[in-house]
């Protein structure tokens, strides 16, 4: 039971897809200009990864070698695809708002790293916690990233105002570059770098080191 | 004697083991035609609701295409349910045809060959290939005087069919607004031209020079004159298109005999 809970919680904080593993930024950064599509695309990501983990779990014992990325692509594709349409019908406006990301959640590498890495060797129950810790690993970053950046790109959460702006009469003015994809990177890595503070597990091994000569002048 | 039960035959292939060549086929063709099900399943359901969506989505610019141009939003108000008059026109002719509009159903029109007239090539600037020949204006008069026309136009874009509302003035010539109702444009570049931003620079462009001849044009860069609108950059080729539906739309093939029509009324 703790074994099968630990797939569920290791990814959110541990093991997060984003800050550690550096997967899905590209929709990180172009979702997040403001929460609302923040958490459309984090809903989104997580069901198509749950499904597509629990899937490809349940047939991984019959998924031939030589074929089996190209399988679990076409049913990523498939799920991407019905969850769009699903957006489509019931969340119209959010679907124009969100454009193509929803489409590009197939390009994501975090839902393939997820198939190919957990769901193809482990049992549906683990699969889909796996996939459900995942995805609300992204979430949270997402939610993170899309807060900051319309808190102080237009002074609302979900669209109330927090910060009266000055173009409402109010005081606050709205940093323009909060809203521009850049701005994501900036928080992102300030996130990165707080938790691996917290936690030095999570620092890399440099891949080089500096060498300092002390009797070495320079020219 | 040969296993023909389909499911003894399929726990077989499942025997098989994964490297077998038709196992391999097997279980590729299987997983095509449970995603293909699962998709088309998905489409088919949830249309009407996406279509009903899109309808209400065109609707509400419409609306707010009104909405931009000074007067003419207090002007239907004030003239109460019926402000907004729709005709239906045949373009064969120039003349309204004798059709009422909230029976008029544009989609079989348009998928009927009957009611569509090919265009010659040299003439299809739109590259639209064929248009139908009735199609819905909207109207808005004040007394006798006409104050407003709302043309549909559309034309094949950079990857995808554009559809637009293009707006007159009561002297026909004079653009009072353009507000594209329909486009899938790539996104961020070509997708901009629905942006209440770049549609707002076309209200006061003139459409055609005083010898008649239509000069609206979408430029690169900055506009100089009243005949140009400034181009979106990265979208040449879908502010070609916008152009070539303005080109296209007010011509012979276009709305251009109507025109002539409410013209010879004397407006």
């Amino acid at each position: 039971m703790r074994q099968a809970l630990r797939h569920l919680y290791g990814p959110i904080i541990d093991n997060n897809p984003v800050t550690l593993q550096i997967l899905g930024i590209c929709s990180a950064l172009a979702v997040t200009t403001s929460l609302s599509t923040a958490l459309v695309m984090c809903a989104a990501l997580t069901a198509v990864l749950v499904s597509g983990n629990i899937m490809i779990s349940a047939i991984r014992a019959h998924i031939p070698t030589t074929i089996r990325l190209i399988v679990q692509i076409t049913i990523i594709a498939s799920l991407v695809i019905v969850t769009d349409q699903i957006i489509q019908a019931f969340a119209f406006e959010m679907s124009e708002r969100l454009s193509i990301f929803v489409g590009l959640i197939v390009t994501n590498c975090l839902v393939l790293g997820r198939a190919e890495a957990f769901a193809m060797h482990n049992p549906v129950v683990p699969s889909a916690l796996d996939g459900l810790g995942n995805g609300l690993g992204y979430s949270l970053i997402l939610v993170i990233v899309g807060s900051i950046r319309e808190l102080f790109g237009a002074g609302t959460l979900l669209g109330f105002t927090i910060l009266p702006t000055i173009y409402g009469g109010g005081w606050f003015v709205p940093l323009n570059l909060m809203m521009l994809a850049p701005s994501a990177f900036f928080i992102l890595g300030l996130l990165i770098w707080t938790i691996r503070s917290i936690r030095p597990v999570q620092v890399e091994p440099a891949d080089f080191e500096i060498s300092i000569q002390p009797d070495r002048r320079a020219p | 004697m040969a296993e023909i039960n389909p499911l003894v035959l399929w726990r077989r292939i499942l025997a098989l083991p994964n490297e077998s060549r038709i196992k391999t086929l097997v279980i590729a063709f299987a997983v095509s035609a449970v995603c293909a099900l699962v998709v088309s399943a998905a489409s088919v359901l949830l249309s009407p609701l996406q279509e009903a969506n899109r309808a209400a989505a065109q609707e509400a610019r419409m609306q707010a295409m009104l909405e931009t141009m000074p007067g003419i939003a207090d002007l239907i108000a004030g003239l109460g349910g019926d402000g907004l008059e729709t005709v239906i026109v045949d373009l064969r002719t120039g003349e309204p045809a004798d059709i009422d509009p909230a029976t008029f159903d544009e989609a079989a029109v348009r998928a009927d060959p009957e009611t569509n007239t090919a265009i010659p090539g040299p003439q299809d600037i739109a590259g639209l290939g064929q248009r139908p020949d009735l199609l819905p204006v909207h109207l808005v008069r004040e007394g006798e005087t006409l104050r407003l026309v709302i043309l549909p136009v559309s034309v094949v874009g950079y990857q995808s069919t554009i559809r637009a509302h293009l707006a007159l003035q009561g002297d026909l010539n004079t653009v009072a607004a353009f507000s594209v109702i329909e486009q899938g444009e790539t996104p961020g570049l070509g997708a901009r031209i629905e942006e209440p931003a770049w549609e707002a620079l076309w209200p006061g462009k003139q459409i055609a020079d005083d010898d008649g001849e239509i000069r609206l044009t979408v430029v690169r860069g900055r506009a100089t004159d009243a005949y140009e609108i400034d181009g979106i950059t990265g979208a040449t080729r879908t502010g070609n298109a916008v152009a070539a539906a303005v080109q296209f739309w007010m011509g012979p093939y276009g709305f251009g005999p109507y025109l002539e029509t409410l013209r010879g009324e004397g407006i």
